[in-house]
């Protein structure tokens, strides 16, 4: 238990009759990524403020670097970027990081080196009111790294940005949790989590319904590859009674087989020769496996 | 815990500069009491009274209606104005306590008023006695009127930390501050006024009226400068009154600071019952 960076155990949290947070358990360990998911209002902001220590639980425990969620030894190794950040548009990009770095008690010529980190070294003397929205990202960004924390809670830190802003952030929190910090960020975005995320806990109607890595996951959820032959054209009807499956749709069939079935079936498709042009094949994507884990809890519910 | 309180009063002092809020409250106190200085003193002119105490005397007045509106102008946005922009969340995730957060607020608050205040009616004061209508003596007044115009900015300052950490809305903080102001400065004068003369000698004005000027800060403060002035044949107005009261003149600026203080602790109390 000691060595875990945050531990949450069977936390939950109600407003009023709703049940915010529903027993929920899970133990993040130094240097993991971890991706919380989850549909609007399934908890994740709710469970991150828990966590801070600005909303009180109604069950269970939560320990952050071994101290109460709010406790100064926690908060000074927790570094926190909220959903939507609007700074004061009258600062510039260099006062903001100096303001967080004094309020953290750490050097704040120092921290300035984290503008550049996030490119935005070059606006560093600009006022935020002239940032446009992915600079004010990293920027919120740059203020969450300050002072090398421990755990650090990103609550949709993507949301809005462009690839390029995005891939930044992927490739930030990537070195952050190589210096041996915690991530734990929540998102939408799914698809763009795959290559980046350690670990993933999804978060349905308040209760935790999966946590494991992605591969694992998509293994548990036992999801169909799908995979898509394109045919010579007026081929699709034979292709399609040789595969023995599929939808016809135009010039292609769409087939789906289970993952120890894929060569197989690639085999087979490769077997017919020049009636078939390509071959696309989709793998479960995590939009799909979290559609699958968030689904399922919902029908038992 | 020193820095932290005054890292957010220097965030406070800076913004009120980049924005242009300093600025606008001194320009419309050096304006107001530059106005009332020269063209307001024409009565003056005989009377043998130092000009610069007269002109205290009017600022009194002037203070009691704008320093409690720069006051609650600026203080409506502390609490609910950082949770609507999420900077509250980022600001209290840091290891600052709520009220290291507040006093910080206030502190740098207190120091923009302040410099309003003092440049704004610092500048009619180096007027008049530049002009040779104004003696050292006055300016004893005056130093005691920008003392005081800052406590009472303190008790609106506290008035509209309550008013911000009461409500979660922005626009309702803000249309609350104006109602405080509307109702503390002029609507609570106006319904003593009536009642005094409905009954100019019954209970109400012997034993409660006294009292009730009192209460409001806005009153005790217009109460102490006006008592303090001694001008009170001159000035009229309010000032009458201090001779008829119950109490020394003083106790109305131990009201001010026992209101200044109980407002702050209320905001105290409150902001700790606030989710982020």
């Amino acid at each position: 238990m000691t060595h875990s960076t945050l531990a949450v155990q069977t936390v939950t949290k109600r407003f009023k009759a709703h049940v915010a947070v529903d027993q929920v358990s899970f133990d993040l360990k130094p240097g993991e990524r971890v991706a919380l998911l989850g549909h609007n209002g399934a908890g994740k902001t709710t469970l991150f403020k828990m966590i801070l220590g600005f909303l009180r639980r109604d069950g269970g425990e939560i320990s952050v670097l071994g101290s109460a969620p709010g406790s100064n030894v926690s908060r000074q190794g927790t570094a926190y970027l909220p959903e939507s950040v609007a700074f004061s548009g009258a600062l510039t990009g260099e006062e903001v990081v100096r303001f967080y770095a004094r309020l953290k008690g750490e050097n704040s010529s120092q921290s300035l080196e984290l503008l550049e980190k996030v490119g935005l070294a070059d606006a560093a003397k600009r006022r935020v009111a002239t940032y446009s929205k992915g600079m004010r990202q990293r920027l919120g960004l740059a203020q969450a790294l300050i002072g090398k924390p421990k755990l650090v809670l990103l609550d949709e830190p993507t949301t809005g940005l462009d690839p390029i802003s995005r891939q930044n952030v992927y490739q930030l929190i990537g070195e952050i949790a190589e210096q041996g910090a915690t991530v734990l960020l929540s998102s939408h975005a799914l698809t763009e989590l795959e290559a980046r995320t350690d670990r993933i806990l999804i978060l349905s109607k308040g209760q935790l319904v999966a946590d494991d890595a992605l591969g694992t996951l998509r293994a548990q959820a036992g999801l169909p590859i799908r995979l898509k032959v394109w045919t010579k054209p007026g081929a699709a009807k034979e292709v399609a009674e040789q595969l023995g499956a599929g939808k016809m749709n135009g010039r292609s069939v769409e087939l789906d087989c289970g993952m120890d079935d894929k060569v197989r079936t690639l085999s087979a498709i490769s077997a017919l020769g020049n009636l078939v042009e390509d071959v696309d094949v989709h793998a479960p994507s995590l939009d799909d496996v979290y559609r699958h884990f968030s689904n399922s809890a919902q029908k038992e519910a | 815990m020193l820095s932290r309180i005054l890292t957010i009063a220097q965030q406070e002092i800076r913004i009120g500069i980049r924005n242009r809020w300093i600025l606008l409250a001194t320009v419309i106190l050096a304006v107001f009491s530059l106005a009332l200085a020269l063209l307001g003193s024409a009565p003056a002119g005989t009377l043998g009274v130092d000009r610069l105490t007269i002109t205290v005397a009017s600022l009194a007045s002037l203070s009691v209606y704008l320093v409690p509106l720069i006051a609650l102008l600026l203080a409506f946005d502390a609490v609910c104005g950082e949770i609507e922009r999420g900077t509250l969340l980022m600001t209290l995730s840091c290891p600052i306590s709520r009220s290291e957060f507040l006093i910080g607020k206030a502190v740098g608050h207190t120091l923009v008023l302040a410099i309003a205040l003092v440049v704004g009616y610092g500048l009619t004061a180096v007027v008049l006695l530049a002009t040779g209508t104004g003696s050292l003596s006055g300016l004893v007044d005056f130093a005691r009127l920008i003392g005081t115009s800052v406590l009472l900015g303190i008790c609106f300052l506290a008035i509209g930390y309550v008013l911000s950490a009461l409500t979660r809305q922005l626009g309702t903080a803000a249309a609350l501050a104006i109602a405080a102001w509307l109702f503390l400065v002029v609507l609570y004068d106006l319904a003593l006024l009536g009642a005094l003369v409905a009954n100019p000698s019954g209970v109400f004005a012997s034993q409660v009226f006294p009292y009730a000027v009192l209460l409001n800060p806005a009153d005790a403060f217009r109460l102490f400068n006006l008592a303090a002035l001694g001008a009170s044949d001159l000035v009229g107005g309010m000032s009458g009154v201090s001779e008829t009261l119950p109490f020394d003149p003083a106790l109305a600026l131990v009201s001010l600071i026992l209101f200044a203080g109980i407002a702050l602790s209320a905001s105290a109390v409150l902001i700790r019952r606030i989710t982020p």
